[in-house]
């Protein structure tokens, strides 16, 4: 239980995926305009994280991996190494996810659909999303694990980006030179707090 | 063919797919620590985008709208993971740098977000032209920032020691915040900054 | 324009099928060129370390496996036994063995987890230098940000550093990945791994090591944590549960030499 806990908490903190790890940029800064959108794509990164971490750490051991399909019984498959398959099949998970819950939504939840619009299946190609794949997959996490790390690295993500939000919108007030106004501040303002984030660079739980 | 022109002149300072078009951050933060990296990544995806622009607009009339993003993705990974294997055999060191980043080359919006905006509308030859046109103008920001980022962080370019670092018995300190990633946020923030003092029409509005 | 399902369903088989075609002929195709790759390189990093050869002597990647044939003895041993077992070096994965669990062992002691090491193989190989009778171990541990895979190169002694090199790391460049600077490593030789107890003592210490320390090595400013991650795991594949066995067996048959208090 323990481990799981430090888990989660180094996942939300400490190698926080959007200002330790950078992932997930592109919307991270396109979407921090308000503090409600950032705060909707965030809970709908950590969903598809929360399911795809654990998901394509079944399909990774027992299809993917070296050996991984001695399950089957069959002799010939038993050794095969598909490791190389490794991203078209986790994206593969990752966009089939993003279309299911995009059709979920339509049908049950309509007014947060519209409200998400386009944001929805950009998530589909949201580097975070891959990128905690591929970390589960390199770090060999178990299944239980890779649900817990799931969900704390979209928890992470979603708490920088509305963050960053919450500050644009404090920033309207302030006089920004004009080729600086809008994306430029926006790098910088990143910069800040990734170096605020590296206080947590060490802390081993 | 002056449009011909266009299509690769204009994503380098006027339309650039990082500075403006908000696509492609990632990578290029996490692999401009080294010129060498980023001229590789520069390079990888350059290619990339060139050739699945073009297998994307030669079927482009053939896929079914519905499973479009999913074909797209699967053709971009097939070619990622060529890359990859290519990398691997043949510049092996490099690729052991390049490791987790060739594979986030899939998700680097630049790719998709130019095959869903440009090459599922537009013709084989156009769709070439803008893949190579906005490649370069990644490579751009990718150079720009891996130049300073290297220099300053640790007095070396290519691995050529310019500014000598104490560690190699030389004067220079090197600049540890160039080394690590809001360094690099900084200096694409200052690459904005230039890019629309230069080009005012890309101010945002107030 | 609307697709029949069907459509839509021979289209997405031919691009899966024409993907797959694509990807695994270049991934089969490959495999051996990349294959041989990692071993070249594996092997180079054991010929510098041992000293055998220099990163300015400038030798050419297609000469590495036949000096490495010459000059290096490769053998798999037991580690809690210490002995010499009969598997078959040329044939033996150590990284796929540490993973199997009929062939390693979970491990969860203090060393251990410092080290960030959770499962060690059963057996292990040891490189041997021909010429001079120097041990080359496989080493790995937690840094920072990643998994740190190196050799330490041992003298004849058993107990002075020849070298040590890390192959593999995902640390900051410029920090933690200082590792690889050679000034840096150049520390190492010389220094001993153990004190006259036969205790681990070899260590990375923060700031600069006492002139003529027999067992500090510098700290790598900015990277204390990869400078404890590398003392830690140093400490743990030299001590009792992994190589030490191995290395008590083999200064029992020095025939009694015990020199610079070395087990």
């Amino acid at each position: 239980m323990e481990s799981y806990l430090s888990l989660a908490t180094k996942a939300i903190f400490v190698e926080n995926m959007a200002l330790a790890y950078f992932l997930g940029m592109c919307s991270f800064l396109a979407v921090s305009k308000k503090v409600t959108t950032a705060v909707g794509l965030g809970s709908a990164v950590v969903f598809v994280l929360a399911v795809t971490c654990p998901l394509n750490n079944l399909v990774y051991n027992l299809l993917l991996k070296e050996g991984a399909l001695s399950w089957t019984g069959v002799e010939a498959l038993a050794s095969l190494d598909l490791s190389f398959l490794n991203f078209l099949a986790l994206i593969g998970t990752i966009a089939a996810l993003v279309q299911i819950v995009e059709m979920f939504l339509d049908k049950y939840m309509p007014a947060l659909y519209a409200a998400l619009g386009i944001f929805l299946p950009l998530i589909a190609v949201n580097c975070a999303i891959l990128g905690a794949s591929l970390f589960m997959v390199e770090r060999d996490y178990g299944f239980v694990e890779s649900t817990v790390f799931g969900i704390g690295s979209g928890i992470g993500w979603l708490l920088a980006v509305v963050a960053l939000a919450a500050i644009r919108e404090k920033m309207r007030y302030s006089s920004v030179p004009g080729p600086l106004r809008g994306l430029g501040i926006t790098f910088i303002v990143t910069g800040l707090m990734a170096i605020g984030f590296m206080a947590f660079a060490g802390i081993s739980l | 063919m002056s449009s011909a022109k266009s299509f690769v002149i204009d994503p380098l300072l006027d339309d650039n797919p990082i500075s403006l078009q908000v696509l492609g951050i990632c990578s290029a933060l996490a692999v401009t620590t080294k010129l060498e990296t980023s001229l590789v990544m520069s390079i990888a995806v350059l290619a990339v985008l060139t050739l699945s622009n073009l297998s994307i607009s030669l079927i482009r009339n053939l896929i079914p709208s519905s499973i479009r993003i999913i074909v797209q993705l699967t053709i971009i990974a097939s070619l990622v993971i060529v890359t990859d294997q290519i990398l691997k055999a043949y510049m092996f060191e490099v690729s052991k740098q390049l490791s987790v980043f060739v594979g986030l080359i899939i998700t680097n919006c630049i790719i998709m977000g130019r095959a869903e905006a440009f090459a599922m509308q537009n013709g084989p030859w156009a769709s070439i032209l803008d893949g190579i046109g906005n490649g370069l103008g990644y490579s751009l920001v990718l150079i720009f920032v891996g130049f300073f980022r290297e220099l300053f962080g640790s007095g070396k370019l290519l691995g050529v020691s310019i500014l000598t670092p104490i560690t190699e018995g030389g004067w220079y300190t090197p600049n540890g915040l160039m080394v690590l990633a809001p360094g690099a946020f900084f200096l694409i923030g200052i690459f904005i900054w230039m890019n629309r003092v230069w080009k005012p029409e890309q101010i945002e509005a107030e | 324009m609307e697709r029949s399902t069907n459509y839509i369903l021979v289209f997405a088989t031919a691009v899966c099928f024409v993907c797959s075609i694509f990807v695994s002929g270049a991934a089969v195709a490959l495999k051996d060129k990349q294959d041989l790759n990692k071993k070249v390189d594996m092997q180079k990093k054991v010929l510098l370390v041992a000293g055998v050869i220099s990163g300015s002597d400038g030798v050419e990647d297609s000469e590495i496996p036949r000096i490495f044939e010459e000059r290096i003895d490769a053998r798999v041993i037991n580690l809690k036994t210490g002995e010499e077992s009969k598997t078959d070096p040329s044939t033996f994965d150590q990284l796929k063995a540490s993973k199997d669990p009929a062939t390693s062992i979970a491990v969860s002691s203090s060393g251990a987890m410092a080290a960030g090491v959770k499962r060690i193989p059963n057996e292990a190989i040891v490189y041997i230098s021909k010429k001079d009778q120097r041990l080359i171990f496989p080493i790995e541990g937690k840094g920072l940000w990643s998994t740190l895979y190196g050799f330490l190169a041992v003298k004849s002694d058993l107990n002075t550093v020849e070298g040590i090199i890390f192959y593999q790391h995902g640390e900051t460049p410029g920090l933690g990945g200082e590792i690889e600077n050679p000034r840096w490593t150049g520390l190492w030789p010389g220094k001993q791994i153990f004190d006259a107890k036969g205790m681990t003592a070899i260590k990375v210490i923060k700031g600069q090591a006492k002139a003529g320390d027999p067992h500090e090595i510098d700290g790598l400013s900015g990277a204390t944590i990869t400078g404890r991650g590398v003392s830690h795991l140093v400490q743990y594949w030299m001590g009792d549960e992994c190589f030490g066995p191995y290395l008590k067996s083999r200064s029992t048959t020095k025939m009694g030499m015990n020199i610079g208090g070395a087990r």
